[in-house]
């Protein structure tokens, strides 16, 4: 009957975590997908390039391990918003897609060029392989903040 | 030349010894006193035994002969005795089979002692983790590696400190026994994370920094195997750790 609308408070009250979760899973996921397709199944990244430095060294170990923890907590989450029918799917899909926005561009700028942890794929122009991975980070950063933004303005009518 | 070697491996023998034989005896007394306590789950005598064949595997048979000379046998070593042998041990609630099977005047004297500031100390997360991963940043980026393979007694002191220090650690992260000072789970986190951070970052050094005496060719595999079958392990940890969070945070009132 009221069911519906008690549903929508529960999503409400938890928009926060709605959010969390999601940031948290998108960091983890995007983490795994650059392990698996750029690491091991394209070979494009090296495990470790000698002209890493030391701080680069440091922020991928914290990210790395930031991200294995990120992906399982925010399943985690993911499984208690479900049990409090608080789950709010375009809300967390909004976090997912911020959180990998995120991550990638900070690997693509900060890490990849700044740190010099590893170039993306070890060819003589890398421009265009910089210029896709940070302008698609960029792209889900944007979309990410425009779904997050309206939930946001849906939260404020009720 | 055939000397060296022969007191090589006697001593070698001597240390397989002195670190074998207290996991035996810990097997044992744990089937024991499972078999003696009524209801004890069976899973748990499963994780103990294969907690248990974890640590002999790393201690003696052929992955221990070869990882005198072998780095990634060594690293392969590290991870059973490490990181595996402590989870699935801890995984088997030893203290909890230990106060359920002992008289109950001792059971309390225990119960009293795990309660005291030293075990609070040497139980919380921060102390676990420079224990576990500061000793590993001492043992491999310090002339201690090669030491090891030298003495005896050094030979046998690391291995014993590397499973505690991993036990202590696991313990420390996820509660399956019972715990008389415990963390929240956010502190917890955040140790987990450095501890991760610290293992991972450790093991990229050494793809590029060898422990003295280490081929570059074996530290790269060896390092990769660390990084990697670190994370694995890992991520049982972490599933065991969010999992109790997710049990800790259940709903309090009925839904509907």
């Amino acid at each position: 009957m009221n069911d519906q609308r008690k549903y929508g408070k529960n999503q409400i009250h938890y928009s926060a975590r709605n959010l969390w979760s999601g940031f948290l899973f998108g960091i983890g996921f995007i983490a795994f997908f650059d392990e698996m397709v750029f690491h091991q199944l394209l070979h494009w990244h090296h495990f470790y390039d000698k002209s890493t430095t030391g701080i680069g060294l440091v922020s991928d170990g914290f990210f790395h391990a930031f991200s294995w923890l990120a992906t399982v907590g925010g399943l985690f989450l993911f499984a208690d918003l479900r049990r409090r029918h608080a789950l709010w799917l375009k809300r967390w899909f909004g976090g997912v897609l911020l959180g990998a926005g995120v991550f990638q561009l900070y690997d693509g700028t900060i890490q990849h060029k700044l740190m010099g942890i590893h170039q993306i794929r070890y060819v003589e122009n890398i421009l265009p392989y910089d210029l896709t991975w940070n302008i698609s980070a960029a792209l889900f950063i944007i979309v990410g903040a425009v779904i997050v933004l309206q939930t946001k303005k849906e939260i404020s009518y009720e | 030349m055939n000397d060296h070697s022969h007191t090589h491996s006697a001593a070698g023998e001597v240390s397989s010894f002195l670190l074998t034989v207290p996991f035996l005896i810990a097997l044992i007394v744990y089937i024991w006193a499972a078999a003696y306590s009524k209801r004890w789950p069976f899973y748990r005598s499963v994780f103990w035994t294969g907690g248990i064949l974890c640590a002999l595997g790393a201690l003696i048979g052929p992955l221990a002969e070869k990882a005198h000379t072998d780095f990634t046998a060594h690293m392969a070593g590290h991870l059973l005795l490490g990181m595996a042998a402590p989870l699935f041990l801890a995984l088997a609630a030893p203290m909890t089979l230990l106060l359920r099977t002992l008289h109950v005047n001792h059971a309390r004297l225990l119960a009293k002692a795990l309660k005291s500031k030293l075990v609070r100390f040497i139980s919380d997360p921060t102390t676990t983790l420079f224990l576990n991963i500061g000793g590993l940043w001492l043992l491999y980026t310090t002339s201690l590696y090669a030491a090891m393979h030298e003495h005896t007694f050094l030979h046998v002191l690391i291995h014993l400190h590397v499973f505690w220090a991993g036990y202590l650690f696991t313990v420390s992260i996820v509660y399956i026994d019972p715990v008389s000072h415990r963390r929240s789970f956010l502190y917890r986190a955040v140790a987990l994370v450095f501890a991760l951070a610290g293992h991972g970052i450790l093991s990229k050094y050494l793809y590029a920094h060898p422990p003295d005496g280490v081929p570059a060719a074996q530290a790269e595999a060896g390092s990769m195997l660390m990084y990697y079958g670190g994370d694995a392990i890992d991520l049982v940890l972490i599933i065991v750790f969010c999992f109790q969070w997710y049990k800790a945070a259940r709903p309090r009132s009925v839904l509907a």
